[in-house]
C-alpha cells in the first residue's frame, strides 16, 4: 500500500532531486571519520524491517517466553499483558474473527476504551524489533535472540494468535505475519509524508460575516479547571493579565531551604537514580517520598529500616515492581537519604 | 494598573518616592552565577507535565509555557521535552555516529564519526520550529485542558547548528537513486527509530545538529547529537543520534506502527504521517488568564507550517464571524515560528478570540469541525485546528470550541 501509493510521487521526486543533487558540490573532505568494522556494524545495525530484512536466524517457544515474561515483563505489563498500571495494555480488543479478516473490528466500532498494542500492530517485525532494542524497560538489550523470539511468541499466544505449543522462528515468522489481527488495518494514502503532499482539508480565508451564528460546542468541564494545579502560579504576573486561581497552593511538608545536613542529598539521589521511580510528592513507578514518609514517620526503627531498603533494594511492600539495590557506596549515604525522606524531602 | 491609579491619588508612587534597596546598596559581582539563570520573579514559567496524560515520567512529555514567551525563539531551558525511555547526559567523547546502508550497495563506505569529526565539517545554523505530532491531541474529541501550555506547548523553536546529512551521505558514498529512505536511530535505551524520506535529506535541510541557540544541545534535547528534520513532527528529530542507515524501503518502526499512527473513522491507522501542517495559536490572552481591566491589549501568538513560510495570519474577536489581518513580526522564515501581533481594545464584553494562519502553499488553517469531518475524533495526531479562547464579561479567558 505504502509503496504503491507513493510510487508515482517517488519517481517524480527522484528525477527532480537528482537534478538538484548534481548542482551541489560534493564535499571534498579528508580525514574525517573512519571505516566501520564488521563487528561494529553487527553490534549496532540491529533494525528489523517489515520485510524481515535484518532479522537474525533463531527460534523461541511460547513456553520459554512465558518464563521470561513472568520474570522480566509481567511486573509492568501484567501476567496476561493486560495491565494498565504503567503502560497501555498489550493484550485485548481483538478476536479470532479479526485474525481471519486482518482488520480489528473494535477499531471500527469504537467499542474498546483504549487501543491495545495488539489492536494496533500491523507488522510482527515491529514487535520483534522493539522488544529486541528496548525491552525490558529498565534493562534494554539484555535479551538473547532466542529470548526475543520467545517473548514475541508468548505475547502472540496471550492474544490467541499462536497456540501454546508454538515455536516462533525466522522460518515461520512470515506465516505468523499473515495471522496478525490488524495486518491490513493500515494506510499510507495521505498527504503528510512530504511537504509537497496535499492537505486533507483546507479552510476558506473569509473576512466578513463568515459562517452562521457562533455557538460554543465544547467548553472546559468544571472538574478540569483545577486539574493542572493553580493556574495563577503558571503565568507571569506582569502585563494586563493574571493567571486564574484554580487551586490553593499545597503547603509542602518542609518548605524553604533544605537544612545544611542535606546538602549532599541531590547528588546522592542522582547517583542512586531514586527520582526516576519516586516523585517528591507523587507516585511514579514506586511510591512518592511523601507516601513513604506518611507510612513510616514516627515509627520505631524507621530510619534504619529505610536505610536498609535503600541500600539493599526491596519488593512487595508497595506493589509488585521491585526496587533494585542502589549503587551507593556506604550505609552513611543511604542513611542520609532515609533521614531526608523522613524529614519530608526538603528541596 | 490598580496600584498606579491608587498612588496617583496620594503623594505618588512609593516605589518612586522611597529609595529602593537595589538603588541604595551594592549589587552582586560578575560571574556570581557562572551560568546565568532567570530572575527569581520568573518562576511561574516552567516546563510542566499534564497530570494524568502519562503514567511514567520517563516516558512522558513536558510542555513549554507559550503563554509567557516573546518573539520566536524558545528559551533553551523551556524547550519542551518528550522522552520515550528517559534522558541521559552522554559524555560526548564516548558518543559515536555510525553511517551504513541496509545493504553494502546502498552505501559504499560504512563509517564511524566522533563528535570531533562532526565539528570539523562545515556547518550551517538555521532557525526552525519543532512540534510533537501529538500537540493539541488532547483536544480532538472536545475541550480537555485549561491553558495554552497544555493545548499547544509541545512546540518550541530554536537556532540549530549542524552538518547537512546530505553532505555526510555524499562523503560516505550513498546511493541516492536506490536508497530513498533513511533510518535514524537514537542512542538511548529505547533506541528510537524513525524513517526519513530521502527527498528531505536531498533538500539539504536535514541536519546532524549539535548546537542549539549558540551552545551545545541540552541533554534533554539530545546532547551531543540529534537529527533536525524541519517541518516534520518532533519524533523524527531523533535525539542522542547514534546511527543513520540508508535503505530502499520504510522500516515500520514502533513509532511508525504502534504510536504516531492516526486512527481514521474507517478503523484504519494512517502510518508515516509526518508533516506538521499550517497552524497558529494566540498565546496571550489565552486560557486560564484573566484580563485585569478594559482598554488596550496586544493579541499575540505564533504561526508555523511544515510546508514553508507563513504568508498571513488573521485574527477574529467574535468567534470567527469577522477577521482582521495581523502584523507579522520579522523574520518570517520557512518551517519556523512566526510571531504575530494585533492591538485590541477590550470593551468589557464577552468575546471569542481566534487566529487563522495561511502558509505560502496557500493552505488555510482548518476549523476543528473540518478536521473531524475528515478524520473523526480519535485521530490524536496532527490536530492543526483553529483554537478559540472565550473572554467572559468578567475578563476570565477559557478554552472553548465553536
Amino acid at each position: 500500500m505504502f509503496r504503491s501509493s507513493l510510487a508515482a510521487t517517488l519517481c517524480a521526486a527522484l528525477l527532480c532531486s537528482s537534478a538538484v543533487a548534481q548542482q551541489v558540490a560534493k564535499p571534498a573532505w579528508q580525514g574525517l571519520g573512519r571505516a566501520a568494522t564488521a563487528p561494529e556494524l553487527k553490534a549496532w545495525d540491529i533494525d528489523v524491517r517489515t520485510d524481515f530484512k535484518g532479522l537474525p536466524a533463531g527460534a523461541g517457544s511460547v513456553a520459554k517466553g512465558q518464563d521470561i515474561w513472568e520474570a522480566k515483563c509481567a511486573s509492568c505489563h501484567g501476567v496476561f499483558g493486560e495491565s494498565n498500571e504503567f503502560f497501555t495494555p498489550i493484550i485485548g480488543g481483538t478476536t479470532r474473527r479479526d485474525q481471519e479478516t486482518g482488520r480489528v473490528a473494535s477499531l471500527v466500532s469504537g467499542s474498546e476504551a483504549q487501543r491495545t498494542t495488539m489492536m494496533k500492530v500491523s507488522t510482527v517485525s515491529t514487535l520483534w524489533d522493539y522488544i529486541n532494542r528496548a525491552m525490558p524497560w529498565n534493562n534494554p538489550r539484555s535479551l538473547t535472540v532466542e529470548e526475543v523470539y520467545a517473548v514475541t511468541a508468548y505475547i502472540l499466544s496471550l492474544a490467541e494468535v499462536l497456540p501454546g505449543d508454538f515455536t516462533l522462528s525466522d522460518r515461520n515468522i512470515r506465516e505468523v505475519q499473515g495471522m496478525l489481527p490488524n495486518r491490513d488495518g493500515k494506510s499510507s494514502r495521505h498527504g503528510l509524508w512530504l511537504p509537497s503532499g496535499k492537505p486533507d482539508v483546507t479552510n476558506v480565508a473569509c473576512m466578513r460575516n463568515c459562517g452562521g451564528d457562533v455557538t460554543v460546542g465544547s467548553s472546559l468541564p468544571d472538574h478540569a479547571r483545577g486539574s493542572h494545579g493553580n493556574l495563577a502560579d503558571q503565568t507571569r504576573n506582569l502585563g494586563g493579565l493574571r493567571g486564574q486561581t484554580t487551586a490553593t497552593a499545597v503547603a509542602t511538608a518542609a518548605a524553604g531551604k533544605p537544612a545544611p545536613e542535606f546538602a549532599a542529598v541531590k547528588e546522592l539521589a542522582g547517583k542512586a537514580a531514586c527520582l526516576g521511580c519516586h516523585g517528591i510528592d507523587r507516585r511514579i513507578v514506586g511510591p512518592g517520598f511523601n507516601e513513604v514518609r506518611a507510612k513510616y514517620q514516627g515509627k520505631d526503627q524507621a530510619e534504619s529500616y529505610l536505610t536498609g531498603k535503600i541500600r539493599n533494594g526491596s519488593q512487595g511492600v508497595w506493589g509488585a515492581v521491585p526496587m533494585p539495590p542502589t549503587a551507593l557506596q556506604s550505609d552513611a549515604d543511604a542513611n542520609l537519604l532515609a533521614r531526608w525522606i523522613l524529614k519530608g524531602a526538603p528541596q | 494598573m490598580a496600584v498606579g491609579s491608587t498612588a496617583a491619588q496620594n503623594a505618588g508612587d512609593r516605589v518612586i518616592l522611597d529609595p529602593q534597596p537595589h538603588a541604595t546598596s551594592l549589587g552582586q559581582p560578575v560571574a556570581a552565577t557562572g551560568y546565568g539563570m532567570p530572575s527569581k520573579h520568573e518562576r511561574n514559567l516552567m516546563r510542566r507535565e499534564s497530570p494524568g496524560l502519562t503514567r511514567v515520567s520517563a516516558a512522558s512529555v513536558s510542555f513549554s509555557p507559550l503563554q509567557g514567551m516573546f518573539g520566536i525563539i524558545t528559551a533553551t531551558g523551556l524547550h519542551f521535552e518528550r522522552h520515550h525511555q528517559g534522558w541521559h547526559d552522554i559524555d560526548p567523547a564516548q558518543h559515536r555516529l555510525m553511517v551504513n546502508g541496509s545493504t553494502a550497495a546502498l552505501l559504499r563506505r560504512p563509517s564511524v564519526f566522533t563528535i570531533d569529526d562532526l565539528l570539523r565539517m562545515p556547518p550551517v545554523s538555521r532557525i526552525h520550529f519543532i512540534e510533537c505530532g501529538a500537540n493539541t491531541g488532547m483536544e480532538w474529541g472536545n475541550v480537555a485542558v485549561p491553558t495554552v501550555q497544555y493545548t499547544h506547548g509541545m512546540l518550541s523553536c530554536g537556532e540549530f547548528t549542524g552538518v547537512p546529512l546530505r553532505d555526510v551521505l555524499d562523503y560516505c558514498g550513498a546511493d541516492f537513486k536506490k536508497g530513498r529512505f533513511v533510518l535514524a536511530e537514537g542512542g538511548d535505551g529505547s533506541g528510537l527509530t524513525r524513517t526519513i524520506p530521502m527527498e528531505l535529506v536531498e533538500s539539504g535541510e536535514v541536519l546532524l545538529a549539535y548546537g542549539m541557540n549558540g551552545e551545545m544541545l541540552r541533554p534533554e534535547n539530545g546532547y551531543p547529537l540529534r537529527l533536525v528534520v524541519p517541518g516534520v513532527q518532533g519524533v523524527s528529530w531523533v535525539k542522542w543520534l547514534r546511527r543513520i542507515e540508508v535503505g530502499d524501503a520504510p522500516y515500520g518502526a514502533r513509532e511508525e506502527v504502534m504510536h504516531y499512527v492516526d486512527l481514521m473513522p474507517d478503523g484504519r491507522h494512517r502510518q508515516y504521517t509526518s508533516v506538521q501542517e499550517c497552524k497558529s495559536i494566540i498565546t496571550s490572552p489565552s486560557g486560564g488568564q484573566t484580563l485585569l481591566d478594559r482598554g488596550t491589549f496586544n493579541i499575540t501568538g505564533l504561526a508555523w507550517s511544515g510546508r514553508g513560510k507563513i504568508r498571513r495570519v488573521d485574527v477574529s474577536v467574535d468567534g470567527g464571524r469577522n477577521w482582521k489581518t495581523t502584523q507579522l513580526q520579522t523574520p518570517v522564515l520557512s518551517k519556523c515560528l512566526t510571531r504575530f501581533n494585533h492591538s485590541w481594545v477590550w470593551n468589557g464584553q464577552a468575546a471569542i478570540l481566534q487566529s487563522r494562519a495561511i502558509d505560502e502553499s496557500g493552505h488555510v488553517q482548518p476549523q476543528i469541525r473540518q478536521l473531524r469531518a475528515m478524520r473523526g475524533t480519535k485521530s490524536i495526531y496532527h490536530n492543526n485546528a483553529i483554537q478559540s479562547w472565550q473572554v467572559a464579561a468578567g475578563g476570565e479567558v477559557s478554552n472553548v470550541q465553536v
